[in-house]
């Protein structure tokens, strides 16, 4: 794990270490065994086809699970995420797999965010920022928020 | 293009709740999950690491709780009863907000109680929209609200 961070070390404007992510059909696979999620739309053509999304697509939920990764990572084991809220803005399609363990060559997706507030309240010192998952062209595919406290060096 | 109506039928469905379903959290299913999502945190991942951490169980990655992951419900059984009243059948996730309250990990059990909390008619990209906000509330065996999660579903 990378050293804990506190609450001193974060300006409003800070960037969260951003935290890179390959989503493969073998993962949504996966995510759908692990999550019980076994909506169709995320493995078969012909129904994602159907609800005119083009091509099975990545779970929003997965993209949600990538940025809490992104918060929980950054925020170390001293820190408490207390919210997180997402929202699915655009489609994104998993690579193929050329092997059993690696996928094609293709999109690489970056989780990304930036400190917009921090306070104290109470006993607790918090930080808020935005976050986001950015596709290859660089568009923001879900955008969200979290709330985390993160431990002080003054206590 | 014009934005969903919302039929008497759905309009009913606001605020009712779903039975309450106990909810047991368990490491291999936490292990699982944070592998699918590619998250090596050891205190999801490690069992010897997280019993020598502050809490002494496999954690829960905040997010692991809560739809799709709910044993003992099932949300599409929701959604079909959305659908015999008017919801259109295409489905999409729109998002979620989660009220982290409680740590939550190996061991627990929550009492999961739903409700259908908002229906609203809206006009999207994929047309006329139905945007439909499911509350979730997750109380632990020591009776603390453990976690808070809002699901909004878009039907077009």
């Amino acid at each position: 794990m990378a050293k804990q961070l506190y609450y001193e070390d974060v300006e409003v404007g800070s960037e969260v270490t951003a935290l890179k992510k390959i989503a493969t059909t073998r993962m949504l696979v996966q995510y759908a065994g692990a999550s019980g999620d076994f909506n169709p739309l995320h493995y078969e053509e012909d129904f994602a086809k159907s609800l005119g999304v083009g091509k099975p697509i990545v779970h929003g939920l997965l993209k949600r699970a990538w940025l809490v990764n992104l918060m929980t990572d950054w925020i170390g084991e001293k820190g408490g995420l207390k919210k997180l809220s997402c929202r699915y803005r655009g489609m994104d399609y998993p690579r193929k797999m050329k092997t059993f363990d690696d996928p094609h060559d293709g999109e690489t997706w970056w989780c990304k965010g930036k400190v917009t507030k921090k306070y104290v309240e109470g006993e607790q010192s918090l930080v808020e920022c935005e976050i986001w998952v950015e596709n290859g062209k660089g568009e923001k595919t879900t955008t969200g928020s979290a709330l985390a406290a993160l431990p002080s060096k003054a206590k | 293009m014009a934005a969903f109506v919302v039929t008497d039928g759905l309009k009913q469905l606001i605020g009712q709740k779903e039975k309450p379903v106990v909810f047991k959290i368990e490491e291999g299913a936490i292990q699982r999950y944070a592998r699918a999502v590619g998250d090596s945190n050891p205190l999801f991942n490690d069992v010897e690491y997280a019993a020598q951490s502050k809490w002494g169980r496999v954690m829960a990655p905040p997010g692991f709780t809560g739809w799709p992951i709910a044993s003992g419900f099932d949300m599409f059984k929701l959604f079909e009863k959305l659908a015999a009243v008017g919801a259109p059948m295409g489905l999409l996730d729109g998002g979620v907000e989660y009220d982290f309250l409680a740590p939550i990990g190996d061991g627990d059990i929550l009492v999961m109680e739903i409700k259908i909390a908002g229906i609203e008619g809206r006009e999207t990209k994929m047309g006329p929209t139905m945007v439909t906000t499911i509350e979730s509330t997750f109380t632990n065996q020591r009776g603390a609200v453990a976690l808070i999660t809002r699901n909004t579903f878009l039907n077009f």
